[in-house]
């Protein structure tokens, strides 16, 4: 296909993914180094009975069409990244002194918004992970051997938790471990404590959280598994059981080997989208207990005055994030795209 | 299992089925559930005296005579509106599967069809932009739009989501496009085609399979996205899940969690009936990424 031919092939999606994509990162940078103009304030003289007193006030009117003239506002550099609701650096340094070691450091950070945020993500990303990969795989061999009529069966109620909507899932899991739903009420029994509430205890609210997303995503995992385990080639488990291993061995030396590819794949699908999380912390109304960085960025926005210059620097943030994330990936497709030179 | 020899035994084909059956009623139960309740009154779905009220419905049964009441859906769908979200999701959903299969056909199909350098490096960037969490994207769009007077209306919301849709769109159909042999439109062009010619005529009728599961997945991001459609709507033009989620502000202080659970179960059912229909195809589409790896 000769360039031009490309181009105006490649045209009108490449123009979306540019200004759509690209043009708001840029976007977004430069937002997050600038910020709103202050209030105008003006000395303004009170003369009463008792004399006159100078008094500084806002004046909204010069204010207003400031902010209406510039509304990306003043160049104000890095202070927002280094400011208390982000990487809050003089804090973070006064706790480094003050901590005892790193667990107390830890639990002293805990009180600044963005590493409170990050705290939970991570913990939320790391752990949901490899559990519903672990999850994915049992599904996956169990549906294997099951009767061929079962399996439809089984892949059909076994898509819907990823297919629901996120914020819909989470509501109705929501609604059943309510105090008063069957799923707490149920617990409640089992703990023989009746007035047992896992909204109210962060622990168990980050782990119904967790239960959550691994309920989400699972199916993800077993699809893809499932798929992989009908391109095992059946001569080579078959030559292993001759061989005297059993259905674990069989598991763990041929099976597994030969989906690990697939595993890296989920694996990196579901760190990306993970480290993402928010509709579960606002359909499982959780922010009192967990916040994640996609949700500081949509407080901030929401807000009665939508805090452009935050959310950029927390998106920016987030991005360098993701981009850790997916550098040892980047690094490998350009080892693979060197060596194929 | 072909091999009579591979067949488990009978004590770990009983495990198999009991954790199968467990897995399964972890994932189809909450929606029974929820679908049975959502016919009930809040006393029953919320039951703090018995927990059988919500299977059988006692309170309904007080309230309305019979065990099952529309008055949830009756309050969701009439008295808050819900219809009209209905009816913004049906045009979004509709505008971005259409718009972003069109333009992700050409797109990917000159990217399976170019052999230079520069297709890897725009799918590489594509695997990237597929990586950006769209809440960080948000920010970048508020001023524009604001300036522009954009914001708040559907067809804003509809260009976004397309363009967002459009990196996984691209990596699905070039790797679709890849397995369609590249003979049928050389020697389309052989014969004196142009290439859009060839386009036209040979690829486009035998790429409905590709087609019809990239759309679906489209149709799901499109369907579920939270964050586009929360932020960039005005409360007049909100598609379901927002409407959902704003239920939740208001439904909680004025008890109406009923309707909320109605209007839940209403944006559920479009997707049971996706499932059950295509299947086959979200079992493909979510394979053939990760098979090519």
């Amino acid at each position: 296909m000769r360039h031009r031919t490309f181009f105006w092939f490649f045209l009108p999606t490449g123009l979306a993914m540019l200004l759509f994509i690209a043009f708001p990162i840029v976007s977004v940078l430069v937002q997050s180094v600038f910020t709103t103009h202050e209030a105008v304030l003006v000395e303004v003289e009170n003369c009463g009975p008792f004399g006159c007193t100078v008094e500084t006030a806002v004046d909204h009117d010069a204010t207003a069409a400031k902010r209406a003239a510039e509304p990306l506002g003043r160049f104000v550099g890095l202070s927002v990244y280094l400011d208390r609701g982000h990487l809050a650096v003089t804090e973070i340094a006064e706790q480094w002194h003050a901590s005892s070691g790193l667990g107390d450091f830890i639990s002293r950070t805990q009180n600044l918004p963005f590493y409170r945020a990050i705290t939970f993500t991570l913990t939320f990303t790391f752990l949901v992970t490899p559990l519903l990969i672990a999850l994915g795989l049992v599904v996956a061999l169990s549906v294997n051997s099951l009767h061929r009529r079962l399996k439809g069966l089984a892949i059909f109620f076994s898509l819907l938790p990823m297919i629901v909507t996120p914020l819909i899932g989470s509501l109705i899991l929501f609604w059943m471990v309510d105090s008063r739903g069957i799923l707490g009420s149920f617990i409640q029994y089992m703990a023989d404590d009746p007035s047992l509430s896992l909204k109210a205890s962060t622990s168990l609210t980050w782990i119904m959280l967790i239960v959550y997303g691994v309920w989400h995503s699972a199916p993800f995992a077993f699809v893809v598994f499932y798929a992989g385990l009908q391109t095992v080639p059946s001569d080579q488990i078959e030559a292993a059981r001759i061989d005297g291993a059993n259905r674990l061995l069989v598991v763990r030396h041929v099976i597994v080997p030969h989906l690990m590819p697939l595993v890296t794949f989920v694996a990196l699908i579901q760190l990306m989208d993970n480290f993402r999380v928010l509709e579960p912390l606002v359909g499982f109304n959780a922010q009192a207990h967990a916040q994640s960085i996609s949700l500081l960025i949509l407080n901030d926005l929401s807000g009665e005055t939508q805090q452009l210059s935050s959310a950029s620097a927390t998106s920016v943030l987030t991005i360098l994030g993701v981009a850790i994330l997916l550098l040892p990936v980047l690094v490998r497709t350009w080892q693979d795209f060197k060596g194929k030179k | 299992m072909s091999s009579k020899a591979l067949r488990p035994p009978m004590p770990l084909r009983l495990t198999i089925y009991g954790f199968v059956s467990i897995w399964l009623f972890m994932a189809a139960f909450p929606f029974i559930w929820t679908l049975w309740g959502s016919f009930k009154v809040e006393l029953d779905f919320f039951s703090i005296a018995d927990w059988t009220n919500a299977i059988f419905g006692r309170n309904t049964q007080d309230t309305y005579g019979t065990a099952f009441t529309g008055a949830g859906y009756h309050g969701a769908w009439v008295q808050e509106e819900f219809w009209r979200a209905v009816i913004n999701t049906a045009i979004v959903c509709v505008c971005v599967v259409l718009t972003s299969l069109t333009i992700g056909t050409l797109g990917g199909y000159a990217l399976s069809r170019s052999g230079y350098r520069y297709t890897f490096w725009l799918l590489i960037l594509a695997l990237i932009f597929r990586a950006m969490p769209p809440v960080t994207l948000v920010a970048g769009y508020m001023l524009p739009f604001f300036e522009w007077n954009v914001w708040g209306i559907l067809p804003t919301t509809i260009v976004v989501l397309v363009a967002i849709n459009q990196p996984f769109t691209l990596w699905m159909l070039h790797s679709f496009f890849q397995n369609i042999p590249k003979e049928l439109d050389e020697s389309a062009k052989v014969d004196g085609c142009t290439q859009f010619q060839a386009f036209r005529h040979v690829i486009i009728p035998v790429m409905w399979p590709g087609v019809i599961t990239t759309g679906l997945f489209s149709f799901l991001l499109a369907y579920n996205d939270f964050v586009v459609t929360s932020m960039l709507l005005s409360e007049q033009n909100r598609t379901m899940v927002p409407e959902i989620a704003a239920f939740l502000g208001t439904t909680y202080t004025e008890g109406n969690v009923m309707f909320a659970v109605a209007a839940v179960v209403s944006a559920t059912a479009p997707l049971f009936v996706l499932v059950l229909f295509f299947q086959r195809q979200i079992v493909s589409g979510l394979t053939a990424g990760a098979v090519k790896g």
